[in-house]
């Protein structure tokens, strides 16, 4: 179920990526997309009752130093969480290249409609 | 691009100084607490986007000018691969190799110190540095663009 | 169970805020409802058990907006009205639907929420990658933080490509946003 609604955040995203003419419009869509991506993989590796992946002073055991079970057996999956630390980040830098865009043709054209900015300039 | 108002002013003066020790620590200690490189990166560079926001652009351009920046990017970026390349030397599959850890650290320091888990740290700093730098240059050039293009139109 | 309700009530909040930011015509609201969705994914990522993810999420939608309203907000002089022609929504609105039907199915295979997709009941524990960061990351790596070990060493040639990816896209805007052009050495009169 949770799944799902992920996946109408997603596809909502990609619809108004699609239908809409305002160029910022579309931007948000792209936006909103990501943002459905990073939490449906972070919700892929949860573990019902889990802790986070932080090793403290109690789940060392004092004589060998090695984990005890209750934090190996409990902990949520730290591999998904590391690979969208870094998808966060990218979408910030994928954002200002877009922006970029956006003003560069709205000093040019006048306009953020895409349906205007069709004839090429000599 | 002109500051705010003196309420504004003075309050983000004192405001910016915690936020940017804020991103340090979270920074350095990204080995034992939640945070790490990119967080750290990121809060540091709220820092100075609320000096630019307050004070103006041209304050914030006299405390850290656009070549500084640029600079700043591209020494974190090559310390970065500097700390992957320092493992080749022990052995041809040492690229990325943990060596402070496994070799000049074994056995000597506890496990949760400060001074642990090897080239960890230095990566942090690394990586919060080309974060830190990318984002606020990104921020001061939008203003610029913004401020040479009004410019322009109202002549 | 009540962190079920929880994130429940947080996934609705969502949808319906991408709902708004969707159909509204004013681009401030648009922007403001973005954000509003990246502080409830902010929150998601607490519940979920991902401190790390949390943090980075509220500052980096912090500074997005702040690049979105700098950018936009002052300059769009009209409000654009009418949607395209009737032709093509139709078209796109039948292949949504079509994707939606057809990623709805497969969500049957997944594991229910809460159990890790990268533990798969059956196979022996040792195959499992995830398993073995959590299990060799103190003694092997020495940091306590599991998820710094595995960007930082288990997994470091992503964070050299990560790098590199924003090295490049900030080198595109810088080079977009150059307002003043090289001075060409003018043609012979």
């Amino acid at each position: 179920m949770l799944y799902a609604m992920c996946f109408l955040l997603f596809v909502i995203g990609l619809y108004c990526a699609l239908i809409k003419k305002n160029m910022v419009k579309i931007v948000i869509g792209i936006m909103i997309m990501e943002y459905a991506v990073n939490l449906f993989l972070i919700m892929l590796g949860y573990r019902a009752g889990g802790i986070a992946p932080i090793i403290d002073k109690g789940h060392i055991q004092a004589a060998s130093g090695m984990l005890k079970s209750t934090f190996v057996n409990a902990s949520v999956d730290p591999l998904p969480q590391a690979l969208v630390l870094t998808a966060i980040v990218i979408s910030l830098g994928s954002l200002a290249l877009m922006i970029s865009i956006c003003i560069r043709t709205y000093e040019k054209y006048g306009t953020f409609d895409i349906t205007q900015i069709r004839r090429l300039k000599g | 691009m002109k500051g705010m108002t003196i309420i504004v002013k003075t309050v983000s003066s004192w405001v910016k100084v915690l936020i940017f020790l804020f991103g340090i620590y979270i920074t350095i200690f990204g080995h034992l607490t939640p945070g790490g490189g990119f967080a750290g990166g990121v809060i540091l560079a709220c820092s100075y986007i609320l000096l630019m926001l307050a004070f103006g652009r041209e304050f914030a351009e006299k405390n850290l000018s656009l070549p500084v920046v640029s600079k700043l990017d591209c020494v974190g970026a090559l310390f970065f691969a500097a700390i992957a390349l320092f493992g080749l030397i022990y052995g041809a599959a040492g690229f990325f190799y943990n060596f402070l850890h496994q070799e000049i650290q074994a056995g000597k320091v506890e496990a949760l110190d400060l001074y642990s888990a090897g080239t960890i740290p230095f990566s942090n700093i690394a990586i919060c540095l080309k974060v830190a730098a990318s984002l606020f240059m990104i921020v001061l050039l939008l203003s610029i663009f913004r401020a040479d293009s009004s410019a322009g139109e109202e002549e | 169970m009540g962190m079920s309700y929880i994130f429940l009530f947080f996934m609705i909040f969502l949808v319906v805020a991408a709902l708004i930011a969707v159909h509204t015509k004013d681009l401030l609201s648009a922007v403001i409802c973005v954000g509003a969705i990246g502080f409830g994914g902010s929150l998601m990522f607490l519940f979920l058990r991902a401190p790390d993810i949390a943090i980075t999420q509220i500052a980096v939608e912090v500074l997005g907006l702040v690049i979105l309203i700098r950018a936009t907000i002052s300059r769009d002089k009209t409000f654009i009205s009418g949607d395209r022609e009737f032709f093509g929504i139709v078209v796109s609105v039948a292949l949504l639907f079509a994707i939606s039907v057809v990623g709805l199915k497969a969500f049957d295979e997944l594991p229910e929420f809460g159990t890790p997709v990268f533990v798969v009941a059956g196979e022996t524990q040792e195959n499992i990658a995830s398993q073995d960061y959590i299990e060799q990351s103190l003694s092997k790596t020495g940091a306590a933080n599991v998820v710094a070990a595995v960007i930082l060493d288990f997994r470091a040639y992503d964070t050299l490509g990560e790098a590199t990816v924003l090295f490049t896209s900030i080198l595109g805007a810088v080079v977009i946003l150059r307002k003043k052009a090289r001075n060409l050495p003018e043609a012979a009169p």
